[in-house]
């Protein structure tokens, strides 16, 4: 890979010409309409709340006037423990889904990338769960999973796999792996396209040379597949938890407001929408702010220690 | 002579079993089993969840409620449909949604193409870090600015408008509609370009007249996704809409109720009913935007 040779360095040439400076200026004015709107409905946002969770904001303002109050807000959700119920609720939803999406996503594209007649309309089904909004998604299971005219029950009562009907979601124990359901469900095979694509650029003569040398199938995975399609993991698992940790559709829709089973998201929404606490809800926003960049982090440290 | 024998004997060894599953046809079908009960498994997995919406949507009430649970609507009827269609709200989500997510797409893809000209044919200093700043958006959890949001949208007096979603909603839409719009840009051969400025033609003719042409399967494409993006969101939604008739699809699903008479319970086919209506057409519109993925960008162009 590395064998290309790189050409000698050639001294840059001023070049700063009439029509250079014309271009980039062209280049800025186009890019202006873009870079306005980011920075009015992100940027300045952004700093705004970064700001706000300094202050005692109300979000009616009439009540207690705004002030400045350090990093009180701060302290406060150091002992919060609604905001630590959250946290940990969240934080295992993400590690449920992520592990369930990733192993059953990567059996999903190895046995699609092997070719057979319907492949395309194979792949085209896969794209019906990611189609579906997240919340009509959550609706659809909400009515699968109801406890007395729930397919989910009469199917298991049937199998005999459940001996009696049960409240999936109402009940604390199943809970949580009831949304996971709808996450996996909706969420998979997306995944498994986004593996598909990695899969489809390992070049076959690798595959062709190891059966030459007699490595068995699962050698061929492990030593080929795998390493080669490390990229699109990772890839793919940053995406997936990111987006998981911010997750509140689905939660929102099946357990509203419940304390038990807030996401950080949904506790964070409640704060500013719900309660009107604008200061401490921004406060919030900046550590899940923080919370999410540390697993950025967290990933991008593994990529290049693995990488060495 | 016995030298040909071993060599035979030997060749022969490796398990009889695995020899006949690859030769005989029925063995070659006994070994695809397997296989073809994975694909059954994944087609019935994506897809059934659907299925049951489809199924309730058709499956008149009093057999809806009831057990033992049919699998197939014996007396199927179009009364969900009909009952869905009439709620007032959900009428006018449908075209809520479609003023919100249509006016986000529109307005994503002028400034989004301009700006992925700009990154996409042009070096300039600074490109890379517009380019950072795009990506890292695209990433940008939304919740981490619903407070500032919040209070800025009340201060413009947008709280309950459709207004304020069109505006936010530019913070996924946007930065994503450039970042992919610019990929495709960058990818287009310079020939067509070049020709045309060889015969005068002004970076603003080439952006209408060359390239915009070049890339209208990639806006399409682009464009959907951020028309999807957009019909779902829910938590812009819940927090700046209040009143039933500027409620969008996503509010308007979760916001059925029983009629008067039986408030108790919960109108499960109606609901399936509106399920149906609102992802039929995405789920048309995903069929139709993976065939364009597969298809050549600039293939036809440059050749033609």
């Amino acid at each position: 890979m590395s064998s290309v040779a790189t050409p000698a360095p050639v001294p840059r040439r001023r070049r700063r010409t009439k029509l250079h400076s014309r271009q980039a200026r062209l280049a800025w004015l186009l890019l202006l309409p873009a870079l306005a709107a980011v920075s009015f409905v992100a940027i300045y946002p952004l700093g705004k709340t970064i700001y706000e969770s300094f202050t005692n904001q109300e979000f009616l303002a009439g009540i207690t006037p705004t002030k400045w109050v350090g990093l009180h807000n701060y302290r406060v959700l150091f002992h919060d423990t609604f905001f630590r119920n959250s946290v940990i609720e969240t934080v295992k939803f993400t590690g449920i889904t992520v592990v369930f999406e990733f192993a059953l996503g990567l059996i999903i594209a190895l046995v699609v990338n092997s070719s057979f007649k319907g492949r395309g309309l194979m792949r085209a089904v896969m794209l019906v769960p990611w189609a579906i909004p997240t919340v009509v998604a959550a609706k659809m299971w909400q009515w699968m999973l109801d406890d007395t005219f729930g397919v989910v029950n009469d199917l298991g009562v049937r199998t005999h796999i459940l001996s009696h009907s049960r409240a999936w979601i109402s009940d604390p124990s199943t809970s949580l792996a009831s949304v996971c359901a709808v996450d996996i469900w909706k969420t998979t095979p997306f995944v498994a396209l986004l593996l598909l694509a990695g899969l489809q650029v390992i070049p076959r003569d690798l595959y062709e040379a190891a059966d030459v040398d007699g490595a068995s199938k699962l050698q061929q995975f492990w030593r080929i597949t795998l390493p080669l399609l490390r990229p699109a993991i990772l890839v793919t698992l940053i995406f997936r938890t990111l987006d998981a940790l911010r997750v509140f559709d689905v939660f929102y829709v099946f357990f509203g407001q419940r304390p038990d089973t807030q996401t950080m998201a949904i506790y964070n929404q409640s704060t500013i929408v719900g309660d009107g606490h604008v200061g401490y809800g921004a406060a919030i926003s900046v550590a899940i702010f923080l919370i999410i960049s540390l697993f950025v982090v967290i990933y991008v440290t593994f990529m290049r220690v693995t990488e060495e | 002579m016995s030298t040909a024998a071993e060599a035979a004997r030997a060749r022969a060894r490796p398990a009889s079993r695995g020899v006949w599953l690859r030769r005989s046809p029925v063995g070659r079908l006994v070994k695809k089993v397997p296989f073809w009960l994975l694909i059954a498994v994944i087609f019935v997995y994506a897809l059934f969840p659907f299925y049951w919406a489809v199924r309730s949507a058709f499956t008149p009430a009093s057999e809806l409620f009831n057990t033992p649970v049919q699998y197939f609507p014996s007396h199927p009827t179009l009364a969900n449909f009909r009952d869905a269609l009439s709620t007032d709200f959900f009428r006018r989500a449908l075209l809520n949604s479609t003023i919100v997510a249509g006016s986000v797409t529109l307005i994503s893809l002028l400034i989004g193409s301009l700006a992925a000209y700009a990154l996409g044919r042009f070096r300039f200093r600074g490109r890379s870090a517009v380019l950072y700043l795009m990506l890292s958006m695209t990433i940008f959890p939304q919740i981490a600015i619903l407070g500032a949001l919040y209070t800025m949208i009340s201060d413009f007096h947008l709280y309950n408008r459709l207004g304020a979603l069109i505006l936010t909603y530019l913070i996924f839409t946007l930065p994503f509609t450039v970042w992919v719009l610019t990929s495709f840009m960058r990818d287009l051969p310079g020939d067509l370009e070049e020709a045309a400025y060889v015969d005068g033609a002004t970076p603003i003719q080439v952006f209408y007249k060359v390239l915009l042409p070049l890339i209208a399967p990639a806006l399409v494409t682009t464009g959907l996704l951020a028309f999807i993006a957009a019909w779902n969101e829910y938590l812009y939604a819940v927090s700046f809409i209040q009143t039933p008739q500027k409620y969008t699809v996503p509010l308007a699903i979760t916001s059925f109720v029983g009629k008067s008479g039986q408030a108790f319970q919960v109108p499960w086919g109606s609901i399936m009913a509106a399920t149906v209506i609102v992802t039929l057409p995405l789920i048309a519109a995903t069929l139709i935007l993976q065939r364009r993925i597969l298809a050549g960008l600039t293939a036809g162009a440059v050749k033609g």
